[in-house]
């Protein structure tokens, strides 16, 4: 699957002299963590797959500025956000698709206020549309049948109210879906959100993401699937917490699209 | 007329109290900065109506919701007989509106009646269960003392409300009987015709007149009592849950309230900005960003912590507290109203004592943008606490009266990072790699590097 993927960045395009019709918004953790690698491969996969025109910056792209703004620091926020906003303006952007839901949020709901004014999607809100449309036919037997439980991320769930599209996406897949008890409106956070990603955990009982792990893993579900890079980290930190590594595995909506391929 | 006497007399002191209490509420929510507020009549109209006259949001804890609604329910329908009451009072009439309502009047104090019921039921389910069962939520450390006594204290008040209900409309069933020419036709009414029949019969006219005459004064007196009482109590809710989900917040969820001063200082150092040749005027005060008291707060955010009800349902979905951390979004907005309530109070005793050591000038009035008594939102709520929030909204999305607790923790953490230069000894790496590469991460990798 690695070497199979096809990716150009906006540079490249530009110097050909062409417009891709979407640009994928690749984020910190998709672009330098190894599991959310894998994720970003996996949904570039799909795109190819449904002959999809799109480009990332690469190089260019910096953080959104979520953890900074939500760690507090102002400053730092509106440089990274004013930086990218010059460069998505300067290709004349008008799409953008990321699968980080922090990105998704912030470049869909806090750019516009800086001056940056796009249409922003969640991946797994494109895909949905992509099946629907016909440009993505689903052969995926992998995991026919397979128990698997979803996990709201908030960014895409509570706070932008994104339900459906994940759910959809399942249900095509032939998966079973089990629930969580905490689902949907009322979903457990992983953890990681409000910049928690970037520090250790205030004292108490237990760890945000050993609780919701625990959670998943009560469902008795092989799989947690999930729609955000920094979820996953805390699913599988709390899985392994569980000593339960080996019975249940988190995987992005992306992933298990491209199972199938 | 010694009766009308008095109730005028009592009413006015009422008004004027209350007049007093709430005009000290409304300063001390104005103690709160303004801020842009989306100007969308009819989607606010629609929104009150639905969440705070329709509850809309009650019924994701189902019975508590059940049992809040017949109290709800039975406040509301009780207004039809606190205009009556209004009108005796002062006229010196014995139920006004039944001559003129006939039939239509002894159905609606019937329904009132059913409601109140109905409501008494869901007081005494109330009070066991604040009292003897052991839900967590209501004995955690922020409900200790005063909010404790407020929650059974309000109860209470609900059964002396009830009680003198039934009591003044079963004697008057019982003396319609004995002395119409006082006592006129109601109708059977459809709770009270029971307590009349099995209990208030038996009575002498002159007892069933003075419990009538008591029934009558406990509900006008509990009523006047609770008006003024709301103001230092939670069951304030029942009247800001109105202007508080009028002013909700129309702004994406997702939307952190952007902040125009940095903004512009950092595109004038980007370049960006067509007004670079001007300076910031560093000879004004240094600017203090984030909230670190109730003055740097929105005004709505003080509202909110006016209109808090404190049920929990916030404290009771967020992550940090589920998991043991000391966070709890409803200690958050308590804290808010205490500490509105301290620093209105301080302001309005005009104490040239509370003007700032370096603002003190001959013939300065202290007023909110000069108060500083040495103490701060931080004196109540920990760094601990603002620092373990996840951002996750499952406290904003629980709240039934729109409440944001989120809104003031991200305004606290914004005044420790930016005025303060604290905060987490974690997030000093993440800032530099940011500021210096624009990644979250330093690392020697690119961000073209996995695609090859």
């Amino acid at each position: 699957m690695q070497n199979n993927i096809n990716v150009k960045t906006m540079a490249q395009f530009a110097s050909e002299g062409i417009e891709p019709d979407i640009l994928y918004w690749v984020g910190c953790a998709g672009s330098f963590d190894a599991r959310a690698i894998k994720v970003s491969k996996a949904f570039v996969k799909l795109m190819n797959e449904a002959g999809v025109s799109f480009a990332i910056l690469g190089n260019e792209e910096s953080c959104c500025g979520d953890p900074a703004r939500r760690a507090g620091n102002e400053f730092v926020f509106q440089m990274l956000a004013l930086q990218n906003i010059e460069v998505l303006k300067g290709y004349n952007i008008k799409k953008i698709v990321t699968a980080c839901p922090h990105g998704f949020n912030t470049l869909k709901n806090e750019y516009s206020k800086l001056g940056g004014h796009f249409e922003v999607v969640h991946h797994t809100q494109f895909i949905d549309q992509l099946i629907k449309e016909g440009k993505l036919k689903i052969n995926n037997k992998a995991l026919d049948d397979t128990k698997v439980t979803y996990h709201d991320s908030c960014y895409l769930g509570r706070i932008n109210g994104e339900y459906s599209a994940p759910r959809n996406i399942l249900n095509k897949a032939n998966v079973d879906i089990v629930e969580m008890e905490r689902s949907a409106q009322n979903g457990l956070c992983c953890g990681a959100g409000g910049a928690q990603m970037f520090k250790e955990e205030e004292k108490g009982k237990i760890r945000i993401n050993e609780e919701r792990a625990g959670e998943a893993i009560q469902t008795g579900a092989k799989v947690i699937a999930a729609n955000c890079p920094f979820c996953i980290t805390m699913l599988e930190d709390g899985i392994k917490t569980h000593e339960k590594e080996d019975d249940i595995k988190v995987m992005d909506i992306a992933e298990i699209l491209a199972k199938g391929l | 007329m010694i009766q009308q006497i008095l109730f005028t007399i009592v009413t006015f002191l009422t008004i004027y109290f209350s007049y007093k209490a709430y005009s000290s509420i409304a300063f001390n929510i104005n103690l709160g900065r303004d801020y842009e507020l989306i100007d969308n009549k009819s989607s606010r109209w629609k929104t009150m109506f639905l969440i705070a006259l329709g509850q809309g949001k009650m019924f994701k804890y189902f019975l508590p919701a059940l049992f809040h609604l017949f109290i709800y329910l039975a406040f509301l329908f009780t207004q039809i007989e606190l205009f009556e009451i209004l009108i005796d009072g002062f006229a010196g009439t014995h139920r006004f509106l039944a001559v003129y309502l006939g039939g239509i009047y002894t159905f609606l104090i019937s329904l009132i009646e059913i409601l109140s019921i109905l409501a008494f039921i869901a007081t005494i389910i109330f009070l066991y269960r604040r009292n003897l069962l052991k839900i967590p939520r209501f004995h955690m450390p922020e409900m200790k003392g005063w909010p404790f006594k407020d929650a059974n204290l309000i109860l209470l008040g609900e059964i002396l409300l009830i009680s003198g209900i039934f009591m003044a409309n079963s004697s008057d069933l019982v003396l319609q009987g004995r002395l119409p020419e006082h006592f006129h036709h109601t109708g059977e009414f459809a709770i009270s015709r029971f307590f009349a029949e099995g209990i208030f019969n038996n009575f002498s006219t002159t007892t069933l007149q003075i419990l009538e005459r008591l029934g009558w004064w406990l509900h006008v007196l509990v009523v006047f009592g609770f008006i003024l009482y709301l103001t230092v109590s939670k069951h304030l809710h029942l009247l800001f849950a109105f202007p508080n989900t009028f002013f909700t917040s129309l702004t994406p969820r997702g939307e952190m309230e952007n902040m125009p001063v940095i903004m512009d200082e950092v595109k004038s150092m980007m370049g960006l900005s067509d007004t670079s040749d001007e300076e910031m005027d560093m000879s004004a005060d240094i600017p203090e960003f984030g909230a670190k008291d109730i003055t740097g707060l929105k005004w709505k955010n003080i509202l909110d912590a006016y209109t808090c009800s404190e049920c929990g349902r916030c404290t009771d979905n967020c992550p940090a507290n589920i998991t043991g951390k000391d966070l709890s979004p409803r200690k958050i907005v308590m804290m808010v109203r205490d500490r509105a309530e301290e620093v209105g109070e301080k302001i309005r005793t005009g104490k040239i004592d509370y003007i700032r050591e370096d603002m003190k000038a001959e013939g300065t009035k202290l007023t909110a943008k000069n108060f500083d008594d040495g103490k701060s939102l931080f004196d109540l709520i920990s760094d601990e606490e603002i620092f373990a929030c996840t951002t996750c909204n499952a406290c904003v999305e629980q709240c039934p009266l729109l409440i944001n607790p989120l809104d003031t923790i991200l305004q606290m953490r914004r005044y420790r990072i930016l005025t303060d230069s604290a905060g987490p000894q974690d997030w000093m790496p993440m800032f530099t790699s940011l500021e210096n590469s624009g990644n979250v991460w330093q690392l020697q990798e690119t961000r073209e590097d996995w695609i090859k």
